[in-house]
């Protein structure tokens, strides 16, 4: 090959490979960052390896029969049909290749179930179609928050350019701290969700009504980003999981930045709020936990989804409205937002209702109403 | 005969089976319309099920009168065995899932959510123990007990069990009064059976609250024995069938295989229920 | 296709004598051949539309964003393409297959059962009416992909109920369907075919049907208590009534497993005839084919979980179902290999149903060298429901049960209408099917392996370069099948093209190849013919 020749398949090479080593074309895992994410890593590659090289023989064996036993160059058909032997020989090596991939795999698979001694413990809760977090042992304990998508749906619609993280994003990413064993429990609100981590090398379906568990041990600190794993309805493509992996310090920062909030937010449940105080507050918990559904406009998608604006409970029975949004309604994709949302998140998102778009009620619920509502 | 022991029977063109498609067409629209709210959907579900009778009657009227007119031979009547036999076995798979469906509540599902992980977090009180209709579920209910009327229910089909032998071997023998007198008394069993079943089943709902909603429990207990007891009204049917074809003098000695399936059917929905009564009343 | 009448004498002894005519001929024969026709156009038919489902939703994929369908038509769109191609195109088109050649290939003069194979076809028509009709009614067609898993099928709309009613009826034409290619095989095979003797493809067909028997009631069983506890207040998938909604996927997966093999063993059947013709040599290890299927149906029924790798089975259930899966390697593996050796040292020529056969063995290999990657349970972990599992069954059932499909219909459409289809044509249509193909899917392992999920009307902006490739080649592979419509009108509905002899391939020794004229007459066999 001459030097100008080489030169130039080089480049060409290089350009090729700098085309496909971007991110637009990633043809394999994301980088693990936990240890039996890259055990999972090398199992792939191992598998392609062994794979490849039984295609390469098999193949070359149908191409080369292909070539040269062909009628049209004079072949002649042998008339063997058996051979007890080379039966026995292809049944046997697949097989002794198959315990070779076994084993690693077994492996892998024992410590990727050996959830016990986590050094903190979260509850992630799927519901259509947002994320919950309960932290409920080690470090952080009693923090809990929803996270949801936070992509702008102008975004989505196309009227605005995507974002660099486009569907990847959440309003309040899960965070913990580096090298701990995180243990998740997973369970679900409405129907099967599943939470996956690419890079963590975990993925655990969240059933409704049980509970699961997963680990990870994050080894780099970064975030990380997956999605839900199982088809949850309408907004399935459109519920992230976005992990912020923090060092020990920061994440005991995070911690007391949360309970902070969370006394701030604890407001007295007898407290009597002004009409306006409620509506303000319920056009956003509104626009968090029910407008995927009933839509930003109240319109509803009809007939899956009703209006809320000019609904009969929406305009009718305070109790009626009250009862739905807690308790839901069985058989239906209206889940029970009583475990989700507080007292005072219900009177103002139902306050918001009653008084938004066409409905003119012109009455408050108080989160009283709410509380006794619940028993 | 020898000429058609040859040349296997292939009927001629029939329009049953495209009738029997439109009945199938109207019960499924008018049972998707019933369940969603739109009560007219039973008058639907109602023609179908008329067309899907009318056309069962004709159909197998048809074969009736090609078996009584000598047109099937050896060949013939071991398809039909073959058939029935497979039928039977799809049979037995459709009760399989069922049964996997129990089994899979009461080994699996219940106790795990009476697990300690689901206690603490979704579930506080619930003990995971069968019979149960769940943690969800506070009606308090009775479970059903084996030694009442099940054990003589029992009793009744594997009596009928016997009583069917016997008929047949009245058949064989070619003693017509046997068979229609031993076939007259298993049907009676048969329907006694069914009406201890409704009995139970209206004992369950308004005693012991025990529901087809009745969670895990009600759901399992109401779906098997329900689709037993409607496998049990297909038989009383079918040998309803039988008798009056005796009656009008069908069937030979030697020949005879309609008689043979119903019994095969008959002894599989007689195991069915051995099962039922161990799975679902007993242990 | 043409009908050629044979009184052939008997005729009124078998009621032949009745012969409506028209559309009446079709709505009541109870003829092999015609219902094999029109199961094959059944099929056809449901390939172009679920077809058109997915260029809908591979539109939609083609940029990232909302662009023409909202999400929860999207969701319709993906559910009701699995559904019909799985029900209403695979299946279909080997029954059809199965009706055409098992009487012929046994040396029988017809179904066992004739008039129940009437029925059983004409349950599909209604079957596919209901789900058609799904799409119009309030809340939609059946958005919960094929699998329906509940609780979100227990969630949806009356469209679910048309769904769960579609399935039950194709349930039973199914299960007819079976009862009848069983006993067919097992009581009407002419004098001297033993078992051991029989051509491959009937010996295929007799395990498939054995395991559509076996797994049909249940999947009827499992959609029968989604509709329960949609309607009648039961709690079978409801955790708070005991219930839970896994169970839901064991006993759909108990089904849905052997179902994949449904859809392949008839394939496997049709390249072991394809093959040996074409290389003009035996089929090599006879014996051992039959022997490494049916090891395959029977592992079939013990592999389930491993769609259910994340639910969160316990440890040693996880390593049971990965042994148990990888293990079918073994016996597809020795299928492969005969394919081979019967290649070896053959005298080949490589007419289009020789390419398709060719075509299928290697593209088939590669799905199922994926499906063992997914058998790997901790790889499973980070691929489950990604694009590589949709890569892995399209490879498996596209390059595999579709490309089966294309081989037996070039190999025997000679017989069935008595004309041989364009030659050059069917090879433009292998060529162009090949490479769209694997454009389209080849694609769809990268987006998996970097994380794209299944199921999703949108995605992630560094997927689409991989989604727009795959969008260009599905249109392509699209309209490459237009072609084959076209090979296969001229054959049959206008009778175009050169006549068929008896025989017009070299390499063919089965019944219908060498006792029966091409196209094959109306009645074929009604004396059974000797075999050696
Ligand atoms: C025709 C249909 C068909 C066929 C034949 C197969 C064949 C196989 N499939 Fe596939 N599969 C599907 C259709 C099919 N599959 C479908 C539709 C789904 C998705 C369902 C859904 O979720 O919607 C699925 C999903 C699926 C999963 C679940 C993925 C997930 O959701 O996470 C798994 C996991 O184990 C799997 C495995 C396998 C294996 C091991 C085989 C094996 O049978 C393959 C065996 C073949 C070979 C291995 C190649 C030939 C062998 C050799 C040349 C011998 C030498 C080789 C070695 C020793 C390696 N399949
Ligand atoms: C059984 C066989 C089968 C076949 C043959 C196909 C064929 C095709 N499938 Fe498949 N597919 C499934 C079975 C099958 N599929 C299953 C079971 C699922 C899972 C569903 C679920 O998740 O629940 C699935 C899911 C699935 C997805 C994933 C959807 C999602 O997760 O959201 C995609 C995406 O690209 C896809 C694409 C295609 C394409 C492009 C073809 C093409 O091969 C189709 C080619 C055919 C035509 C295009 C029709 C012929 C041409 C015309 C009618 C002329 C008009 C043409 C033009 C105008 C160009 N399919
Ligand atoms: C997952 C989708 C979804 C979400 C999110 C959702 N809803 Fe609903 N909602 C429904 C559906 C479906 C119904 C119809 C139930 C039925 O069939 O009666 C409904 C019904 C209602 C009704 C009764 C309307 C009527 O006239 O029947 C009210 C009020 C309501 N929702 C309020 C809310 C509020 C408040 C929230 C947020 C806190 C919310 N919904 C979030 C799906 C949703
Ligand atoms: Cu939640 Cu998909
Ligand atoms: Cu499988």
């Amino acid at each position: 090959m001459n030097n100008k020749l080489g030169r130039l398949t080089g480049g060409l090479l290089l350009a090729l490979y700098a085309e496909l080593a971007s991110a637009a074309y990633q043809l394999n895992f994301q980088a693990p960052v936990t240890r039996i994410a890259s055990e999972i890593y090398d199992l792939h590659m191992l598998m392609m390896y062994v794979i490849l090289v039984i295609f390469c023989v098999v193949f070359g064996v149908m191409f080369y029969s292909i070539y040269a036993h062909r009628k049209s160059v004079g072949h002649k058909a042998e008339q063997f049909h058996e051979n007890t032997t080379v039966e026995i020989i292809w049944t046997v090596i697949p097989f002794l290749i198959l315990i070779g991939m076994a084993w690693p795999a077994t492996k892998t698979l024992i410590a990727f179930k050996d959830t016990a001694n986590p050094d903190l413990t979260i509850k992630a809760t799927g519901y259509q179609w947002k994320w919950g977090y309960d932290y409920i042992k080690g470090e952080g304990e009693g923090v809990a928050f929803l996270s949801a998508l936070s992509t702008p749906q102008d975004q989505i619609h196309n009227q605005k350019p995507k974002g660099e993280n486009y569907l990847l994003e959440v309003d309040n990413p899960l965070v913990v701290p580096v090298g701990k064993k995180v243990r998740i429990l997973t369970t679900a609100n409405d129907v099967i969700h599943s939470f996956w981590v690419p890079a963590f090398g975990i993925k655990q379906d969240a059933i409704p009504g049980f509970v699961r568990d997963t680990w990870f041990k994050a080894d780099k600190e970064g975030t990380y980003r997956g999605q839900c794993a199982e088809l949850c309805g309408k907004d399935h493509g459109f519920m992230p999981i976005v992990v912020e992996v923090v060092s020990a310090e920061k994440y005991t920062q995070w911690v007391a930045e949360q309970k902070k909030k969370t006394a701030a937010a604890a407001e007295d449940p007898n407290k009597q709020w002004t009409a306006g105080e409620l509506i303000a507050k319920g056009e956003k918990v509104y626009a968090a936990s029910c407008a995927a559904c009933h839509q930003p406009t109240g319109k509803g998608l009809p007939p899956a989804f009703p209006a809320l604006d000019g609904s009969k409970i929406a305009t009718g029975d305070k109790n009626a409205h009250i009862d739905i949004v807690l308790n839901g309604k069985t058989g239906t994709a209206m889940t029970a937002f009583g475990k989700q949302l507080s007292d005072t998140d219900i009177a103002a998102v139902i306050t918001y209702e009653r008084n938004a778009w066409g409905n003119k009620k012109g009455d408050a619920v108080q989160p009283a109403e709410v509380k006794a509502a619940r028993k | 005969m020898s000429d058609h022991a040859q040349h296997y029977f292939v009927p001629q063109p029939s329009h049953w089976m495209i009738v029997g498609s439109f009945a199938l067409l109207f019960m499924a629209g008018g049972a998707v319309l019933w369940f969603n709210g739109a009560d007219f959907g039973r008058y639907s579900v109602l023609v179908g099920f008329a067309l899907l009778v009318l056309m069962m009657f004709r159909w197998f009227g048809d074969v009736v009168r090609e078996s009584e007119g000598g047109k099937y031979g050896k060949r013939e009547d071991v398809s039909f065995r073959w058939g029935m036999s497979w039928f039977i076995f799809s049979e037995v798979m459709f009760f399989a899932a069922f049964f996997g469906a129990l089994f899979y509540a009461r080994v699996l599902a219940v106790p795990d959510l009476g697990s300690l992980a689901s206690r603490e977090l979704l579930w506080p009180d619930f003990s995971g123990q069968w019979p149960s209709a769940g943690p969800g579920f506070t009606d308090p209910f009775t479970p059903m007990a084996a030694w009442g009327v099940p054990a003589l229910n029992t009793l009744l089909l594997l009596t009928s069990g016997v009583t069917l032998t016997v008929a047949h071997f009245g058949m064989i023998e070619g003693n017509r009064f046997k068979l229609k007198l031993w076939l007259f008394l298993t049907i009676a069993l048969g329907v006694t059976f069914l009406g201890f079943q409704i009995y139970e089943y209206s004992h369950a709902y308004s005693e012991l609250n025990l529901k087809l909603s009745t969670g895990i429990y009600g759901t399992t207990f109401f779906m098997l024995t329900g689709f037993h007891g409607f496998h049990v009204t297909i038989g009383v049917i079918m040998l309803t069938t039988m008798l009056f074809r005796s009656i009008a003098g069908h069937f030979k000695p030697h020949n005879h295989f309609a008689f043979e399936a119903v019994a095969w059917y008959w002894h599989f929905v007689d195991v069915v229920w051995l099962l039922l009564f161990i799975f679902v009343y007993w242990v | 296709m043409s009908a050629v009448i044979d009184t052939h004498g008997h005729a009124d002894h078998d009621g032949h004598g009745y012969q409506p005519s028209g559309l009446m001929r079709w709505v009541t024969t109870t003829n092999h051949k015609d219902i094999g026709t029109m199961y094959l156009w059944f099929s056809f038919t449901m390939l172009l539309l679920g077809g058109v489902l997915a260029l809908t939703l591979r539109l939609e994929l083609f940029r990232p964003g909302i662009q023409i369908v909202n999400p929860e038509f999207f969701n319709q769109l993906t559910t009701m393409h699995g559904l019909i191609m799985v029900f209403g195109a695979i299946m279909p088109a080997f029954v059809g297959f199965a009706n055409w050649q098992i009487p012929m290939m046994i040396g029988a003069p017809d179904m066992a059962f004739a008039r129940m194979n009437n029925w059983s076809f004409w349950l599909l028509p209604v079957a596919a009416s209901l789900l058609v009709i799904s799409f119009f009614v309030p809340g939609g067609a059946p958005a919960a992909g094929w699998t329906i898993y509940a609780p979100l099928s227990t969630q949806m709309g009356p469209g679910m109920d048309l769904g769960i009613f579609a399935l039950h009826i194709m349930g039973a034409s199914s299960i007819m369907g079976s009862i009848n290619i069983v006993t067919t095989i097992l009581n009407m095979r002419a004098p001297g075919m033993t078992l051991m003797k029989m051509p491959m493809f009937v010996w295929t067909w007799l395990i498939t049907a054995y395991l559509l028997i076996a797994v049909m009631p249940v999947l009827a069983g499992a959609i029968t208590m989604v509709l329960a506890d949609r309607h009648f207040g039961t709690s079978f998938f409801n955790a708070a009534g005991g219930g839970d909604p896994v169970m839901f996927q064991h006993i759909f997966w108990f089904f849905g497993h052997p179902e994949v093999y449904i859809m392949i063993l008839p394939a496997f059947g049709i390249i072991s005839q394809v093959i040996p013709t074409f290389a003009r040599k035996p089929l090599f290890g006879y014996a051992s084919m039959v022997y490494a299927t049916s090891s395959i149906a029977i592992l079939s029924f013990i592999v389930w979980a491993h769609h259910m790798f994340t639910v969160g089975m316990p440890t040693a259930g996880l390593l049971f179902f990965m042994y148990a899966t990888m293990l079918i390697a073994v016996p597809t593996g020795v299928k492969v290999f005969n394919w081979l050796a019967t290649m070896w040292k053959g005298s080949m020529t490589f007419e289009t149903p020789m390419l398709f056969a060719v075509g299928f063995i290697f593209v088939f290999t590669m799905g199922g060298f994926t499906g063992l990657m997914l058998a790997i349970m901790p790889v499973d972990v980070q691929l489950q429901d990604t694009y590589y599992v949709v890569a892995h069954f399209h490879y498996v059932l596209v390059a595999g049960s579709l490309y089966a499909i294309f081989a037996g219909t070039y190999f025997w459409i000679p017989k069935w209408t008595g004309r041989m289809y364009d030659e050059t044509l069917g090879e433009w249509h292998f060529w162009l099917s090949l490479v769209f193909f694997n454009i389209t899917f080849f694609p769809m392992h990268f987006l998996g392996l970097a994380g794209m999920p299944r199921r999703i009307p949108d995605y992630a902006s560094q997927f689409t370069e991989f989604n727009q490739i795959a969008t260009v080649g599905a249109f392509g592979f699209g309209l490459s099948q237009l072609l084959f419509l076209y090979i296969v009108l001229k054959v049959s509905v206008f009778a175009k093209g050169e006549k068929a002899p008896a025989k017009p391939w070299e390499g063919a020794d089965t019944l219908e190849w060498t006792h029966l004229p091409s196209p094959a007459p109306y009645h074929s066999f009604h004396e059974a013919p000797e075999v050696k």
